[in-house]
Parts: C-alpha cells; sequence; structure tokens
C-alpha cells in the first residue's frame, strides 16, 4: 500500500473551519454577555420606572443587534461544514454529535429568535412585564444554545457515553447523561459562558470609559460601568474558578495537549509552572519541529503539579514521556499505542469480512481485538508518521498563557473600577478610563486565545484518540476548499468592516434622547 | 414511551418530523420570496421600506427552521449528512452563502456608516430569495431523481483513503442542475415563496400602491408556479421509483413508485390534495375575492402539499436518497438514520415542538397585530430595518 495523503487537504479543510470559527467567536461572546447586562438594565428600567433605565437598556440593544446578526451568518457555516468537510466525523459521531445539535435548534435557537423579534419590535406592543420577560428569555436562549454546541464540542475532547458498534462502523450513544454531565461538558460550558460573560462587561466599561473621557453622556455611561463592573468582577472570579477546572480535566483527559499548554518536554514530579516564557527558534527535538525551548522562564515550583492533581507530588507527563512512553508512571508509547489502533482498525475490516462470510466465530474474534483495542482506534493512522501525534506547542503555549494573564487581569480591572466608583472618582480617572478601551481589543485576543489553546492543542485529534483529522475529512479537491476559503475570508472580512463601521458609528451617536433604537 | 418503539417506527417518526420542518421551512420562505419583490411591490424608498420591514420582522424564524432542519436531519439520519453534505459540495456552500448574507442585510441596510451601502444589502436580499429558493428546490429534487454517490463504512479501515461517502463526479453536485425535472421542483419552489411573499405582504402591510402592485405580480407568479409545480408531480407520478425490498433491504426501480405511494398511503394522499387546494383557494381568494387573509391558506396548503411530497420520498419502502452511481448504496430511512437509543432521546425532545410552536404563535400575534404602515416607519421608539 502505498501513502496516497493529500495532508493539504486537511490544512485547508482546518483553516477553513478555524477561519469561520474565529469570525463567529468575534461576535458571539459580546451577545451572550450582553444579553444578561441588557436584561439586568432592563429590569432595574421596570422596577424603577426611570425613562434613563430604559435609554441606557436601549442603546445596549443596538449594539446586541448588530452583533448578533453577524453571529447569526458566521454561525449557520458551522453547523454546515461538519457535513461539507468532515464527512467521515458526521458519520461517526453523528449518533451522538447530531443530538446535541438538534436539541439546540429545537430547544434554545427558537426560543433566541422568537423572543428577540418581540424584544426589538414589541416596545410599544406588548406590556412592560412581557417585554422585560422577553429580554431574559433571549439571554436565556442565547446560553442555552451555547450549552448545546459546547457539550458537542466537550465530547469530541472526551469521548464518553457511548459505544463503538462495528455494525456500524460508529460510535452509538449509550448514556445521554454521560455525555451531557462530563467533567469535559461542565467545564468547558461554564468557562466559555463565564469568560463570554466578562468579555461584554469589559465591552460596555470600554465603551462607557470613552464616553466619560469625552464627557458626554455621563450619567448613561457611570450606570452602565457600575453594572458591568458588578457583573465583570463577579463572572471574572467564575472563569479563573472554572479555568483551574478546565486544566484539571484537561490534565486527567488530554495529558498531550497538557504538556503543550505549559511547553513540558520532560515530564517531572514537584513540576514548575511556567509563569512566564519565551520559546527558542531552534528545536528540542530534532524529531518534530513543533517541539521548542525555551530561551528564557520564570517559574512558579511544584505548581504545575498541584494545578493538574491537587498535589504538588504528582507527575505531570511531559511530551518525551507521551511519545517513548514511561514504564514508571505506566504510560505507553506511541509505537504502541499505533500499533494497538492500527489492531483495532484491521479487526474491524476482519469482522466486515466475517459477517459477509457468515463466520461467527471469527466474527467474535475481530470484535473482541477490536474491543480490547478501540481506545486507540484513531493511533492506527499514524502508522508512517508518529509526529503528527504531538500538536504545535508553541502555539498552545503562548495562547494559553496569554488567556490566563489576561483573565487574571481582567478580574484586578473590575476591582479597581468598582473602588474608584465606590470612592467616586470613575469619571476623574483618566488613566484608568484609557485602559478601560485599551482593555477591549485585549478581552478579544484573550477570548480567542482561549480557543485557539482548546483546538490547537488538541490536535490532530478531531475525536480525541479515536479520529484524527485525516480520518474525518470529506474527500474534496483541495482546489475547492482553498476557493471556498477564499471566499469565506473575503465575504467575512467585508462583513466585519461593515460590523465596525457600523458600531463605531453607533457609539459615536450615543443613546438616543428619547425611546429611540 | 419511545423506548418501547422498533427502530423502524421511530425511523419513521423521524422521517416525518424532517418532513414536516421541511414543509414549515418552505412556507416560511415567503420572506425570500418577498426579497425577490421588494422593487417590483415597492417604487419608491418608503414603500420598499415597509416592505423590508415587515419581511424583516419574520426573517429569523425561516432561518431559525433552516438551522434546525439541518440539525435534525444530522441527528437522525446522519449518514445523508455526511453524504450530501460532504460531495454535492458547491450546491450546499452556494445555499450557505446565500444565507450568510441574508443574516446581516436587514439589520445593517438602513444603519449609517454600513459601508457597503443600501442598494448592496438589497441586493443580498433579493439574491438570497433567488438563490436560496432554487438550490434547496433543485436540492430536494434529488431525493426523487438520485445523485452520483457511493457509501462503503469500510472505507474507514483503509487509512489512507478512509473516506466513507465519496461523490463520484467532479462536479460536486452541481451537475443535479442538468436535470430538469430537479430545476422544475427548485423553480416551483421559487415561485411558490413569491406566491406566499405577495400574500405575507399584503396581509401585514396597509399601503393601497403596494396592495394594486400586488394583485399584478399574483398573476406573473402563480401562473409560472403552477406550470412548474403540475410538470413535477405529473412527471414524478408516472416516472420510476426507487422501491426498497423490506425483507433484504435490497433496491430495485418500480413503474409508478411515488403514485403507488400515494395510494398506498391515502391519509398522505388526502394530506396532499387538501394542500394543494389549500394553496388554490390562497391564491384565487386574493385574487377574485381580495382576501388579505389568504397567506393562512396558501400557507396551511404549502405545509401539507410539501409534507406529503417528503412522506412518498421516504415512507412506504422508498429510498429517499438514490444513488445514481450504485443503486445498492442508496440511502434509505432504515440504512442511514441513527441508533434507536439517539432516536429515542430525541424523541422525547421532539415533544416540546407543540410548546414551540405555541410561543412562536403568541409572538407572532403580539407583533403582527395591526399592519404596518408609513407612520410606523416614523415611530423612533420601535426598531427599524
Amino acid at each position: 500500500m502505498t501513502e496516497a495523503f493529500d495532508y493539504s487537504l486537511i490544512d485547508w479543510s482546518r483553516a477553513q473551519f478555524a477561519l469561520t470559527a474565529m469570525y463567529h467567536w468575534i461576535f458571539v461572546p459580546l451577545t451572550l454577555g450582553l444579553g444578561f447586562i441588557m436584561a439586568i438594565m432592563e429590569t432595574i428600567y421596570v422596577r424603577t420606572g426611570n425613562p434613563e433605565w430604559k435609554r441606557i437598556t436601549k442603546f445596549w440593544m443596538t449594539i446586541f443587534g448588530i452583533n448578533f446578526a453577524i453571529g447569526v451568518a458566521t454561525g449557520i457555516i458551522l453547523e454546515f461544514e461538519f457535513g461539507t468537510n468532515w464527512s467521515n466525523y458526521s458519520w461517526f459521531v453523528g449518533d451522538i454529535f447530531g443530538a446535541p445539535l438538534a436539541i439546540e435548534g429545537i430547544m434554545a435557537f427558537f426560543l433566541e429568535s422568537t423572543f428577540i423579534a418581540v424584544m426589538f419590535f414589541g416596545w410599544n406592543k406588548v406590556s412592560k412585564k412581557f417585554h422585560l420577560v422577553s429580554t431574559w428569555l433571549v439571554a436565556f436562549g442565547a446560553s442555552l444554545s451555547a450549552l448545546w454546541i459546547l457539550v458537542a464540542n466537550a465530547w469530541m475532547q472526551l469521548p464518553v457515553g457511548m459505544k463503538f458498534n462495528p455494525e456500524t462502523a460508529r460510535n452509538e450513544m449509550h448514556n445521554f447523561w454521560d455525555v451531557l454531565l462530563s467533567p469535559m461538558a461542565v467545564s468547558k460550558f461554564t468557562h466559555t459562558i463565564s469568560s463570554s460573560y466578562l468579555l461584554a462587561a469589559i465591552v460596555v466599561i470600554g465603551i462607557s470609559s470613552w464616553y466619560l473621557l469625552r464627557k458626554r453622556h455621563i450619567v448613561f455611561a457611570k450606570r452602565s460601568i457600575v453594572v458591568a463592573a458588578v457583573f465583570g468582577l463577579i463572572t471574572s472570579i467564575f472563569t479563573i474558578l472554572t479555568g483551574d477546572y478546565s486544566a484539571r480535566v484537561v490534565a486527567q483527559n488530554q495529558p498531550m495537549k497538557f504538556a503543550a499548554f505549559e511547553g513540558l518536554y520532560v515530564g517531572q514530579t514537584r513540576a514548575p509552572l511556567v509563569a512566564i516564557g519565551v520559546m527558542s527558534t531552534s528545536p528540542e527535538d530534532p524529531d518534530n519541529e513543533n517541539i521548542k525551548d525555551f530561551v528564557f522562564k520564570i517559574e512558579i515550583p511544584n505548581f504545575l503539579s498541584y494545578m493538574a492533581f491537587q498535589d504538588i507530588n504528582a507527575f505531570v507527563p511531559g511530551i518525551r514521556d507521551l511519545m517513548e512512553g514511561n514504564e514508571k508512571y505506566n504510560i505507553p508509547s506511541a509505537a504502541e499505542k499505533i500499533a494497538r489502533g492500527k489492531l483495532a482498525i484491521d479487526a474491524l475490516a476482519e469482522f466486515k469480512l466475517a459477517k459477509e462470510a457468515q463466520d461467527q466465530a471469527k466474527m467474535d474474534e475481530a470484535r473482541q481485538i477490536l474491543d480490547e483495542n478501540f481506545q486507540y482506534f484513531g493511533y492506527g493512522y499514524f502508522v508512517d508518521d508518529p509526529s503528527r501525534l504531538v500538536p504545535s506547542v508553541p502555539i498552545t503555549f503562548y495562547s494559553f498563557h496569554i488567556m490566563v494573564a489576561l483573565g487574571m487581569w481582567f478580574m484586578m480591572f473590575f476591582a479597581i473600577v468598582l473602588l474608584l466608583v465606590y470612592k467616586g472618582k470613575i469619571s476623574q480617572s483618566k488613566f484608568w478610563l484609557t485602559i478601560g478601551i485599551v482593555n477591549i481589543p485585549l478581552a478579544y485576543i484573550a477570548s480567542q486565545s482561549g480557543w485557539i489553546t482548546a483546538e490547537m492543542g488538541r490536535q490532530p485529534w478531531v475525536i480525541q484518540d479515536l479520529m484524527p483529522t485525516m480520518a474525518a475529512v470529506s474527500r474534496l479537491d483541495t482546489n475547492a476548499v482553498i476557493t471556498t476559503f477564499i471566499l469565506f475570508g473575503v465575504v467575512f472580512t467585508t462583513l466585519l468592516i461593515a460590523e465596525l463601521k457600523i458600531m463605531f458609528k453607533q457609539i459615536k451617536i450615543g443613546p438616543k434622547q428619547e425611546g429611540g433604537h | 414511551m419511545f423506548e418501547t418503539f422498533e427502530l423502524y417506527t421511530l425511523q419513521q417518526y423521524w422521517w416525518i418530523i424532517i418532513s414536516l420542518l421541511a414543509s414549515l421551512l418552505v412556507f416560511l420562505m415567503f420572506v425570500q420570496g418577498g426579497q425577490t419583490l421588494i422593487y417590483q411591490l415597492g417604487k419608491t424608498e418608503t414603500e420598499r421600506s415597509l416592505i423590508i420591514n415587515t419581511l424583516g420582522r419574520k426573517w429569523e424564524l425561516t432561518f431559525t427552521t433552516l438551522v434546525t432542519f439541518g440539525g435534525a436531519f444530522f441527528a437522525s439520519f446522519p449518514l445523508f449528512y455526511s453524504t450530501s453534505f460532504g460531495g454535492a459540495y458547491w450546491v450546499w456552500m452556494a445555499i450557505l452563502f446565500a444565507f450568510v448574507i441574508q443574516a446581516i442585510s436587514y439589520e445593517y441596510r438602513t444603519k449609517p456608516a454600513n459601508f457597503l451601502g443600501r442598494k448592496t444589502y438589497e441586493v443580498f436580499l433579493f439574491l438570497n430569495g433567488l438563490l436560496g429558493t432554487i438550490l434547496i428546490g433543485t436540492a430536494v429534487g434529488t431525493f426523487f431523481n438520485g445523485a452520483n454517490f457511493s457509501v462503503d463504512k469500510m472505507n474507514l479501515t483503509n487509512i489512507y483513503d478512509s473516506a466513507i461517502s465519496r461523490w463520484e463526479t467532479p462536479f460536486h453536485g452541481l451537475e443535479a442542475v442538468l436535470n430538469i425535472h430537479n430545476v422544475a421542483l427548485g423553480l416551483s419552489v421559487f415561485f411558490l415563496a413569491r406566491v406566499l411573499g405577495i400574500l405575507y405582504i399584503v396581509n401585514s402591510v396597509n399601503e393601497e400602491n403596494i396592495l394594486v402592485r400586488a394583485r399584478r405580480q399574483m398573476w406573473n407568479n402563480a401562473v409560472p408556479f403552477l406550470v412548474f409545480f403540475l410538470y413535477f408531480v405529473i412527471y414524478l407520478l408516472l416516472k420510476q421509483g426507487f422501491a426498497v425490498n423490506p425483507e433484504t433491504g435490497e433496491i430495485f426501480m418500480e413503474k409508478y413508485k411515488y403514485l403507488h405511494n400515494l395510494l398506498q398511503m391515502p391519509v398522505v394522499l388526502i394530506l396532499f390534495l387538501a394542500g394543494v387546494a389549500g394553496v388554490l383557494y390562497g391564491i384565487s381568494s386574493f385574487l377574485f375575492c381580495r382576501s388579505r387573509k389568504a397567506i393562512w391558506f396558501g400557507g396551511a396548503g404549502t405545509v401539507l402539499a410539501v409534507f406529503s411530497l417528503l412522506l412518498i420520498a421516504g415512507l412506504n419502502n422508498t429510498a429517499y436518497y438514490p444513488s445514481l452511481h450504485n443503486l445498492q448504496h442508496s440511502l434509505t430511512i432504515r440504512n442511514s438514520s441513527s441508533s434507536h437509543y439517539t432516536l429515542t432521546a430525541m424523541s422525547y425532545v421532539s415533544l416540546f415542538v407543540p410548546v414551540v410552536i405555541a410561543y412562536i404563535y403568541v409572538a407572532w400575534k403580539s407583533i403582527n397585530n395591526k399592519p404596518i404602515e408609513k407612520s410606523d416607519l416614523d415611530d423612533d421608539s420601535s426598531h427599524i430595518y
């Protein structure tokens, strides 16, 4: 058998998915968080009857609407791309992945899209309370949408609640609750959602800071800052706690990704955490240029072991342990996993032949081999090039550290802003107001970095240990994917420019004096 | 409850749900149809804004139905998802682009500093209406006329070339437009969407000039709709169909298969006839009695007619996605569905559908309680596109 695999097809298919996902994620976190911030503001309006709060709510709804539209536009692509570009994947996992996606549509999207119409068009058509309920339902609907797609994503990182069926050559769901409530699903949902709320709070404070610096809409800006800073402080603490939990879940279930987070090449007990590090351009491992050494690093002793396993004496495996194996800690080598994966793949082929020949004994034998080795099924595709089992360490390391550092910084920032509000000095603090504006792009960088960490760090897997990208991709001509990649790039960039211009203009115009949207 | 059902019962149940979602989608494509009529019904900026604003209150419902249809199809018949989407790449990509440009157009059209200008967003809306309807209709046509693909799940064991579903032409779906029967369905959907768009607009806009033009436009669209629809249906009922032997799973050609399906499932036949009658009644009550509530007949008729057409595509031992490359690779509801467990779990979720429909109805009534007028466009307290 000769190698005929077209890696450029995988790279372009991945690039296209990354492009659409990253564009989608520019718009989604703001709407997730802004939904609740608007709902809180409208609640204050309904409770106090003060029209200023209605004006504040409506301004943020305008910003919400501009973002929501483009979030929808970029979101539909993702759903269909599972089929168009990852055809094998959509069969292999369709029995599990499809269900959350369908539930998302039936239970969340309709909730969101129905009540968004009431929220925008219903100010004079429905009662105040019905309108308020609609705004809250939009906020919950948006977060509920996020729940199901994140459950699906979590399953890809930690496949549970299913069994492989050789008759149909796919994974079949055996326990819906295991899928929904797996530690990965819980950590992914809570961390993603809270970090989105945080981002929205940063954006609200940033825009309001700009008004205060320009001495415009003072009351509006101060009130917006109070709501956003309280919301932001609470959600940033939650983001850090859920982030810590996420790291533990990754350490236990995706050790290669965890090692890439930290650029940990050689595993150790009492492993230190690299707080700040700069990677060398030369490879640590001559066989794999992805693995780099550090030219500079500041470490926190023992902290990595503690973070991963809540025990400073715990052994954290490095990339070399995972590739070459480590008998002492019972870690199999990549070669062993590849051999067992190949056994599983061959057993599936044998099973099919035995079934056609109606040879029950051989079927049972093949099935047993398959069951024994199925946990390494995906490794069987790497017989020619095991080095592809290592993700890009520099990208994973930097994105992880940028995300963590910015997350910590945002929590401190919210606390400082609240202190200034408490002392009545917020509108005079030019320095902190300027920082508030600078924080907006930083929040987006942190948010994107989170996804880069999660998705680049788990390469080459579409489904952890079971299906690599090369076995998941649709059989298309690479040029077709390049063409659609360019088309998406052009269309999304054009729409992003339009979105930003409209947003800036609306911010410049500011909240309208009476009603007005 | 559902766990006691046989797998085949659940597969039929989910084919019925998919068909229902698709039929609701076709009805809701009155938004797309309306978008292609903006310039024909609206001659002034204000008139066009009235039309766009009334359609804009519903675009998301159509969009969400499309997304849910995709998700539900993926969940219940994943082999179709992987085969058709990964194979007929260009058709699905074109459909997606048509919907991407719609989603921002309403919100951005009249916003200051919108970069592309009002006209561009109106062109986007037109393109969405034109391509979205024709391409979806043409793609559904392949349910009856087949497509060029092969499926072999054991390809998974070839580590160098593991694609299960393969497209057997280099055109990746574009060849569907060479089949006139597919195109006839695409054009039927296009003109039906325009007919429904007119009925929705006359129901929800209070502007005499638009009403007068709508009547003329109805003739221009109802006639071609009927021509293409009748051609499609007559051809369908007379053609050979893709039948499945329930005992062996073998696919074979059967004369008058779709006609047989209607006759062997009389309830579906009644639904189909009632649907066609509803659409015809809707059109004629608007044309001859100037009824402004005709959308409800036209809409209900559309749902029933499309629903029954899709039922005969997949039920009664019929292959719903026939393979022209190898008949035995055709997809049926038996060989392409999710497992018993997943279909059961999702069936419980489907019980929420009436709740969803109920709150959509309440929200619809509260927003569309009176037709939109010119004065509404000056109402600063509401959201205006």
